[in-house]
């Protein structure tokens, strides 16, 4: 078969501990957002309406739902006769096996997979940031510059900064340093975790890195520090969108509210630049004559008989007369009983509220309760201590 | 064996909803905010095992191969059998067949090959949510040559005039005559099952003898000669065969208990879901028992109303008791009562469209007010 010019190598394999229960069973790519999408399903779009055919998902924490969601891809159209959708998870081998140690440890041990496509270049892309970017103009860029390896790069509000990988760029767009979490930052670029490579250079690299003992396989703290080193030409590619890496319970929350602005800076309802997802079958929702929805989202399947205020109100969620839900998340197939108030809180998936309950803290910048199946209830204060 | 075969056969269904169908078949037609009529009868029959459909279709079949495809929503996209649709491509020049029977005689080798030992024919009028093999329990124990289905209404409306209607033995069941009385109740959903060799032989019949109908010259004419079974359906129905009958049978989903029924659980309608993002409300919208599909922008009023995907309905617009189709754009300040939109409509700022309860205003696809 005819070489492929690119493949995309999708890491899904975090487990994206900060944001507690919503991970506990599930891989954070999978984890709901944007009432109907799981996060994954943002870079999975990306690559369709960039052209990339033939993508590579690692797994490895919690895959059944990935596997299950994704299945052979065509909910993207990633259902090809030659490329599409391949998950790799960890694997055995005459020699052993093991988990894969770090990013750049989960593409090494899939140099075969790469190697039956004998790409010019390798995207490698984060399965757990929500943005819409063309991958193809990058590519072009990183073809243009003949880079040996080009990283997306956003610019952060200075105070920000030393949260991130940051890139000290010259004039011409070059990366000339890297520094990770710098306390004084010598730039605002953060890496976005997206990177272009020459598939040489990065197959070299890969080797090499994996027989070093005391590397940690990691693509930000070993990859390119050594890539720096060795004096290859880095590119540095500035994407301005909306970008956002939701680590935690509060950054997800607020990333689903920012969703409800009157002109999102991410709009779901881009006909140019669609969303694809895996569509449950429901029927349309019901509002209500007893309904009063307001400056929220909602998906299918729902039905509304109570107060809906600047909520996301995922697919066949119920909620019932006399409740009140605001400032919140309803994650898939919730059942809110009635007279229930709900605030400042993310809902996850089929959970059952029983009437009158009340959940959450009305008053504003409190902390966003998480509200876990069969009644649990954890405020997201553990999280902030966790951190 | 209790393997059945599907024919849809559209052939009598194509310009009964006037401007709905001018480009489209009855079929085709949007309905209950995201559907299509024909869901229903396919998803009925994927839910009876029903693994190998047929579907005969004369004229504005584009935007029925559009919506179907290759049957993938319905789990049709199958190795053996599966969604077969069949166009008219009729170049036999040994053809002597007439009317609907050129459908069969031209498909011939449809129902030669498919692996059924019944087959069942129907319309797309008839909505409902039924279970063919329990039809196809009682047509084996009647011994019946054929079972035909029926609907007995509490209450008769102008879509059950056209329909026809069924005189039935109440001791056995057993129908003795197919009529188009206005006063009879026990209407006929344009279904029936019949054994596959007993319909090749009715076929072979009805070809011979020049017939034009297969249902009315071989089965409503033969009454008496042949055994006709009568199976009750006794759930949620909607005969939809005028605009009238498709506002107000459409209209009725808003209410909980009929929609419910409609749409039950354990075997949901399918649909092609299209990837539309989830409905946005804006501020100060007001919307009230409504149905709504995803991908709906609405900032106005809505009430007693059906939104299809990614309608938008401006500030200050108040629609009421509507049905507006795929990506319709009601500007703002408008008013809309008693209106069916179809898909892609645009109604600029400050128009007001007012139809009649019994008679809503419809406006063809794709105009712009």
């Amino acid at each position: 078969m005819k070489n492929k010019e690119h493949v995309a190598m999708l890491l899904a394999g975090g487990q994206g501990t900060r944001l507690k229960s919503l991970t506990k069973e599930v891989a954070k790519p999978a984890v709901f957002f944007g009432g109907k999408y799981r996060i994954i399903d943002f870079p999975l779009s990306n690559c369709t309406n960039s052209g990339i055919n033939t993508v590579g998902v690692l797994t490895q924490y919690e895959p059944h739902i990935l596997n299950d969601y994704i299945g052979i891809g065509s909910a993207w159209d990633l259902d090809r006769k030659y490329g599409g959708v391949s998950f790799l998870p960890p694997y055995m081998q005459s020699e052993g096996g093991d988990w894969y140690k770090g990013t750049a440890d989960a593409i090494y041990r899939n140099l075969k997979f790469l190697d039956q496509y004998n790409p010019e270049h390798v995207l490698i892309l984060s399965g757990d940031h929500i943005y819409k970017m063309d991958y193809a103009r990058m590519l072009d860029y990183h073809k243009s510059t003949e880079a040996d390896c080009t990283i997306s790069v956003i610019e952060v509000p200075w105070n920000e900064a030393s949260r991130f990988g940051i890139m000290i760029t010259n004039k011409l767009g070059k990366i000339i340093d890297f520094e990770e979490k710098p306390k004084f930052p010598k730039s605002n670029l953060a890496s976005m975790g997206v990177y272009i490579f020459r598939y040489d250079v990065l197959r070299k690299y890969l080797i090499e890195d994996a027989l070093k003992k005391d590397s940690s396989h990691d693509f930000g703290k070993d990859i390119i520090p050594k890539i720096l080193h060795d004096e290859k030409h880095l590119m540095a590619y500035t994407f301005d969108g909306y970008w956002k890496d939701v680590g935690t319970v509060e950054s997800l929350w607020k990333a689903n509210m920012d969703l409800l602005k009157e002109d999102a800076e991410l709009e779901l309802n881009d006909h140019m630049w669609r969303i694809y997802s895996n569509n449950p079958n429901h029927t349309p929702q019901y509002i209500a004559s007893s309904a009063d929805v307001q400056g929220s989202l909602v998906s299918d399947g729902c039905r509304i008989y109570g107060t809906v205020d600047r909520s996301v109100i995922f697919y066949n969620s119920h909620i019932q007369k006399g409740s009140l839900i605001r400032e919140s998340v309803i994650m898939p197939n919730v059942h809110i009983g009635e007279n229930v108030k709900i605030f400042r809180s993310i809902i996850m998936e089929g959970s059952v509220i029983e009437d009158n309950a009340v959940i959450g803290d009305p008053t504003s910048n409190s902390e966003i309760t998480l509200y876990e199946d069969k009644g649990n209830v954890m405020s997201s204060r553990y999280t902030t201590m966790m951190k | 064996m209790n393997r059945i075969a599907g024919i849809i056969n559209l052939d009598q269904e194509q310009d009964f909803l006037d401007e709905l169908t001018y480009f489209r078949c009855g079929a085709a037609v949007p309905y209950a905010g995201h559907y299509r009529m024909i869901d229903f009868t396919i998803s009925n029959m994927v839910h009876s095992s029903i693994e190998s459909i047929a579907i005969f279709t004369r004229r504005k079949y584009r935007s029925l191969l559009d919506h179907l495809e290759q049957g993938k929503a319905w789990d049709l996209d199958r190795q053996r059998g599966g969604l077969f649709i069949l166009p008219p491509d009729w170049n036999d020049p040994t053809d002597i067949s007439r009317g609907d029977l050129k459908h069969f005689h031209n498909n011939m080798d449809y129902i030669n090959r498919v692996q059924a030992d019944y087959i069942l024919v129907t319309g797309a009028q008839n909505i409902c949510n039924i279970n063919f093999q329990d039809v196809l329990a009682e047509h084996k124990a009647s011994k019946a040559d054929v079972t035909v289905i029926y609907k007995k209404v509490c209450e008769l409306y102008p879509e059950h005039h056209l329909a026809s209607k069924l005189t039935i033995n109440k001791q056995n069941n057993r129908v003795t005559a197919i009529h188009n009385d206005p006063k009879s109740q026990d209407i006929y959903m344009n279904m029936y099952l019949v054994k596959k060799s007993y319909l090749y032989a009715l076929i072979e019949e009805c070809i011979a003898r020049g017939h034009t109908n297969l249902f009315a010259d071989a089965i409503k004419a033969n009454v008496e000669d042949i055994h006709i079974h009568a199976y009750e359906y006794k759930g949620v129905h909607s005969l939809i065969n005028s605009v009238e009958s498709y506002y107000r049978n459409s209209t009725k989903l808003l209410n909980e208990i009929e929609h419910d029924a409609l749409f039950n659980e354990d075997s949901p309608i399918y649909t092609k879901v299209k990837d539309e993002a989830p409905t946005k409300f804006l501020p100060n919208s007001k919307v009230k028992n409504t149905i709504v599909a995803n991908g709906c922008v609405i900032e106005g009023q809505v009430e007693g109303s059906i939104l299809f995907r990614g309608v938008k309905v401006g500030k200050g617009s108040t629609i009421r008791n509507s049905i507006i189709m795929q990506r319709c754009e009601i500007d703002s300040g408008v008013v809309l009562e008693n209106v069916i939109i179809d898909k892609d409509c645009k109604i600029n700022s400050g128009r007001m469209l007012i139809g009649a309860k019994e008679k809503p205003f419809v406006v063809a696809k794709r105009k712009i007010m």
